[in-house]
């Protein structure tokens, strides 16, 4: 089924932008579809794959932690890992390393590795198409 | 052949205190190093990297003291330099009340009429 | 020609800058690209009739597909029957197709 790649470029931190939403649902798609895809995590995107991340509880609407069960973005990106893999795909998911250094986020999922502008370039040259999605 | 890539530059300022560059600028000399074949299109608020007299003052917290503050005209100018065609849209500029004729870089201005044909040439439009 | 497909995430209420994909999507289609604008997260604010509604059915008057995300008018309870003249209401995975065709996508 991979017969196409997408690749694309994410800067947002999780829990701050509706992009970040918008970027994972796109992925999704693509992976549902079996594709293979490539991921250029900038920025502030390097937080999306960070295994720190915790669910938590909700006081305000009464919610326990499981009943919250709350969005933990790094669990999002290991399971459109996981879909695009089990429709025949593969998802390269690269985040970059100075923004890796420079926000303290090298402990991200072993799922996902750390890469450069390089990457980007070998991604956008092998690719049927790439989308920025930049931060505005 | 590379596929060619247009790299519209509009965000202007963000975060380049603590980044020290601008970070779609800074990615962009790292795309060319790594063999990529692209331009770049100043629009909106960052035509104003073209300015002459941006200073770089280093910025200091509690006692630390910024060494390398950003020096975004001179990054602007280094991918000129780099054989990286530049290009601007001119009523963004005009619109901030400058003078193309009076930039510290060389940049081509393209106008908004023009930018259709202009795109045309790219295989790829990313927009920062 | 080529095809275009402009990713518009902002509304006109909160970002001047959406009139520039305005124009920039009219002048790609006059020059006879084919061209899409797709709206999503507050994008889609300005495709129910509204102040800034009509630059948007203008654009559509010009040859511009104006789509809307179903999810982002859900979210902002937006009916299809509530969209301007011009505006359909349509899934995400447009965006997946037109990038398999090789659409030039541009996040705005």
């Amino acid at each position: 089924m991979a017969d196409k790649t997408l690749t694309f470029v994410l800067m947002d931190p999780p829990y701050e932008s509706d992009r970040t939403t918008t970027a994972m649902r796109l992925m999704h798609i693509a992976a549902s579809r079996g594709y293979n895809i490539n991921v250029f995590a900038y920025e502030g995107a390097v937080y999306l794959a960070t295994k720190g991340q915790q669910p938590h509880a909700n006081a305000v609407h009464g919610r326990d932690v499981d009943q919250e069960n709350h969005p933990v973005m790094k669990d999002w990106v290991v399971s459109l890992i996981q879909t695009a893999e089990q429709n025949g795909g593969r998802v390269d998911w690269v985040n970059c390393g100075l923004c890796v250094d420079e926000r303290g986020a090298q402990d991200f999922v072993p799922s996902t590795r750390r890469g450069s502008p390089a990457d980007l370039v070998t991604f956008a040259e092998n690719s049927v198409n790439t989308l920025v999605i930049p931060v505005k | 052949m590379a596929k060619k890539i247009l790299q519209i530059i509009e965000t202007a300022y963000r975060a380049t205190v603590e980044e020290q560059d601008d970070t779609a600028v800074w990615l962009t000399h790292a795309m060319v190093g790594a063999g990529a074949q692209a331009a770049v299109l100043l629009r909106g608020n960052a035509v104003n990297y073209l300015v002459p007299g941006q200073e770089s003052p280093p910025v200091v917290i509690g006692a630390w003291r910024q060494t390398h503050p950003p020096a975004l005209l001179e990054d602007i100018v280094k991918l000129s330099e780099k054989g990286v065609p530049l290009f601007y849209v001119s009523e963004d500029l005009e619109d901030r009340g400058l003078d193309g004729q009076q930039m510290a870089a060389s940049a081509t201005p393209v106008r908004r009429n023009e930018l259709a044909a202009f795109l045309s040439d790219y295989d790829h439009v990313w927009h920062w | 020609m080529a095809n275009y497909l402009i990713i518009d995430s902002r509304d006109p209420f909160g970002a001047a800058d959406t009139l520039f994909n305005r124009q920039l999507a009219a002048d790609l289609a006059a020059a006879g690209h084919g061209v899409a604008l797709f709206l999503v997260q507050n994008g889609v604010l300005a495709a129910r009739p509204c102040a800034v509604s009509q630059s948007l059915s203008d654009l559509a008057g010009q040859g511009v597909e104006i789509l809307a995300d179903e999810f982002s008018l859900r979210q902002r309870g937006i009916p299809d029957d509530g969209l301007i003249d011009g505006v359909k209401a349509a899934p995400l995975d447009v965006v997946i197709d037109r990038m398999c065709d090789g659409h030039k996508t541009i996040w705005q």
